[in-house]
């Protein structure tokens, strides 16, 4: 087990140098001279060299690497070149939204969609399996900007029940920051859900044929808690793999969701980066979320042996 | 193989038509609304007017005969520029899934037959795996001008390692099987092993994959478009056109729900066709799905 562990760690460490090394090659490649900027524009070759020099621009390739991991490794991200702020700095202004987003996104789409999984593999072949089914695909084809306008229209403009847009701190009570994140949460959560859901129902039904939950039943077990506490957790390996998985999907539409919902998040922050070509922060925005990812995934690796005790490493 | 997919031939042949429709009725579905899509986006010309022309006097008009899908906040007809956004969705769909598919099988074959290719690219594919796909593209296009090419090439780069596992998975599996071990011993070259025996059977679960990936690639061609890290704004896209009306959603929804819907559609017909593929080409899966 602590072998396992260590090995995934290293493995875990291996991955995300490979990120930094795309990433650290894309900010080499992107245009735009560093040196050129802070010489101001009527620097002549010389000095642009100097400074070029001082920056230790010039050294080989792998130095500049080793310097700037060593940055990076440390908490620091470089600085903005639009508003002279460090990355660091700019993101830790923009978490919160972020987080609550993601939060109450996860929370919101797990429930519905184990919730849904259990109940089309309980009443297989019904109208209310093939009512999931049918969801899960749809959920999957409509992307998250198309479903956020549609809710907005429908719930914000129209019934007037919930704001259109914006992001209350949780400070501020816990109605208004919930209200801001009903619509978000649903518009970003639907493909989860949907990727949730269709596993749920595969795992649950290959659990449920077999001869242990025959013997519950016989036991005299109530439905309720053979299906989601008996089933549920025996079908778990595959079903938190997919939350694994998803989390990439999940981050991806958090950059589109505070877009459509203009929540001032981590996401806004890369978007507005794109259009002013703000390399620093499209990296280290990048960087973040491509840690967070490989993090949670050695999560739902490490979980596999609670859930099931079968599993050793 | 020859002789067991022959009576199956025959019987699917004396049923005809209506049965395979009966059969599979989402994949008939998913591909006559790509046809009708494909067909629409060839004929613009035809079918619609001219996407670009503003008309300042008819801003924001509701759907009606003259523009069926109303205009938007230039008075730019909603169904001509929805028309031809559709060019731009279904060759990048396209465009990505032929090349993501062709580099895919090159890798993966070449990575499921030789060990230290194998530990070199299966390591790399992780690293670029964990970067998520839209933040990939989005800072691949932020490094030059955006243009179509551009844009397919920031997406096929996320989707290579999903294509070059499935080929792997694939070609690992074969390689166990009696008859490759035969044409092994046989002293049968490589080059041949791999195109006579190993190639064909990665072609059914390749199809799958690449209904897949052509329906990620039209979301995220979408989405770069909508963040405004897509193609030139000149080219109508529905990503484009549901960025630029987003203001303008209580006033005339039209302008948001015309591309909208269309995007939906043309990526549930791709979802549905590969379902359907599914269904027909790997019936292990079909059934517990």
């Amino acid at each position: 087990m602590l072998a396992f562990i260590i090995r995934r760690l290293l493995s875990t460490v291996l991955v995300m140098g490979l990120v930094g090394v795309f990433i650290f090659l894309l900010l080499h490649l992107s245009p735009g001279d560093p040196a050129g900027i802070i010489a101001g524009d009527n620097a002549t070759p010389a000095q642009i060299e100097a400074i070029k020099t001082s920056l230790g621009l010039n050294d080989p390739l792998h130095l500049q690497f080793g310097r700037w991991a060593l940055r990076v490794v440390s908490g620091d991200l470089g600085i903005s070149i639009f508003s002279n702020v460090p990355v660091a700095t700019l993101i830790a202004q923009r978490v919160w939204p972020t987080i609550s987003l993601a939060f109450t996104t996860i929370v919101l789409a797990v429930l519905l969609a184990l919730a849904a999984g259990v109940l089309a593999a309980w009443k297989a072949g019904s109208l209310l399996d093939r009512l999931v089914m049918i969801l899960s695909v749809v959920g999957f084809s409509v992307p998250v900007f198309v479903v956020g306008y549609l809710l907005i229209y429908v719930f914000a403009i129209t019934l007037r029940w919930l704001p259109v847009q914006g992001y209350v701190p949780l400070a501020e009570g816990f109605w208004p920051w919930a209200s801001h994140l009903v619509l978000p949460s649903l518009a970003l959560g639907l493909a989860y859900v949907a990727l949730i859901a269709r596993i749920t129902r595969t795992a649950m039904l290959d659990v449920l044929a077999e001869d242990y939950m025959r013997t519950a039943r016989a036991k005299g077990v109530a439905t309720g808690p053979m299906l989601f506490k008996h089933a549920l957790k025996s079908a778990g390996v595959p079903i938190v793999t997919v939350v694994g998985i998803g989390i990439a999907l999940l981050i991806g539409g958090v950059v589109i969701t505070e877009t459509v919902f203009n929540l001032p998040g981590i996401g806004r922050l890369v978007v507005d980066a794109i259009s002013k070509r703000d390399y620093p922060i499209i990296q280290g925005v990048i960087l973040l979320f491509s840690g967070v990812y490989v993090i949670i995934n050695l999560l739902v690796d490490l979980s596999y042996t609670l859930l099931d005790p079968r599993i050793r490493y | 193989m020859t002789v067991a997919a022959a009576p199956i031939a025959r019987l699917s042949r004396r049923n005809g038509l209506w049965h395979f429709l009966r059969r599979n009725p989402t994949l008939v579905g998913g591909v006559v609304v790509l046809v009708l899509v494909a067909l629409a986006a060839l004929a613009a010309p035809l079918i619609a007017g001219d996407p670009i022309a503003a008309k300042p006097m008819n801003r924001l008009k509701p759907p009606s005969s003259l523009n069926w899908l109303g205009t938007d906040q230039l008075g730019r007809d909603v169904w001509a520029r929805t028309v031809y956004g559709a060019r731009i969705s279904l060759v990048v769909g396209v465009a990505v899934a032929s090349i993501a598919m062709a580099v895919g099988l090159m890798i993966g074959l070449l990575a499921g037959f030789s060990r230290a290719v194998e530990s070199v690219v299966m390591r790399l594919l992780d690293g670029l795996m964990a970067i998520p796909a839209i933040l990939l593209a989005i800072a691949f296009v932020s490094l030059s001008r955006a243009s179509v090419p551009v844009v397919v090439a920031a997406i096929v780069l996320p989707e290579i390692p999903r294509v070059v596992r499935l080929v792997r998975a694939v070609v690992l599996s074969v390689r166990e099987q009696p008859f490759v071990e035969a044409a092994v011993a046989s002293g049968t070259r490589l080059p041949k092993i791999l195109r006579r025996h190993i190639l064909p059977a990665t072609v059914p679960p390749l199809i799958v994959q690449a209904t897949y990936v052509a329906a990620s690639a039209i979301l995220i061609e979408a989405a770069l478009s909508f963040l405004g890290a897509g193609t030139p704004p000149e080219i109508p896209t529905w990503g484009n056109m549901i960025a630029s009306s987003r203001v303008y959603l209580g006033l005339a929804p039209w302008t948001i729900f015309g591309p909208g819907l269309a995007l939906a559609l043309v990526v549930l017909a791709v979802n549905l066709v590969g379902d359907g593929l599914r269904d027909r080409l790997d019936p292990r899966i079909a059934r517990r799905m």
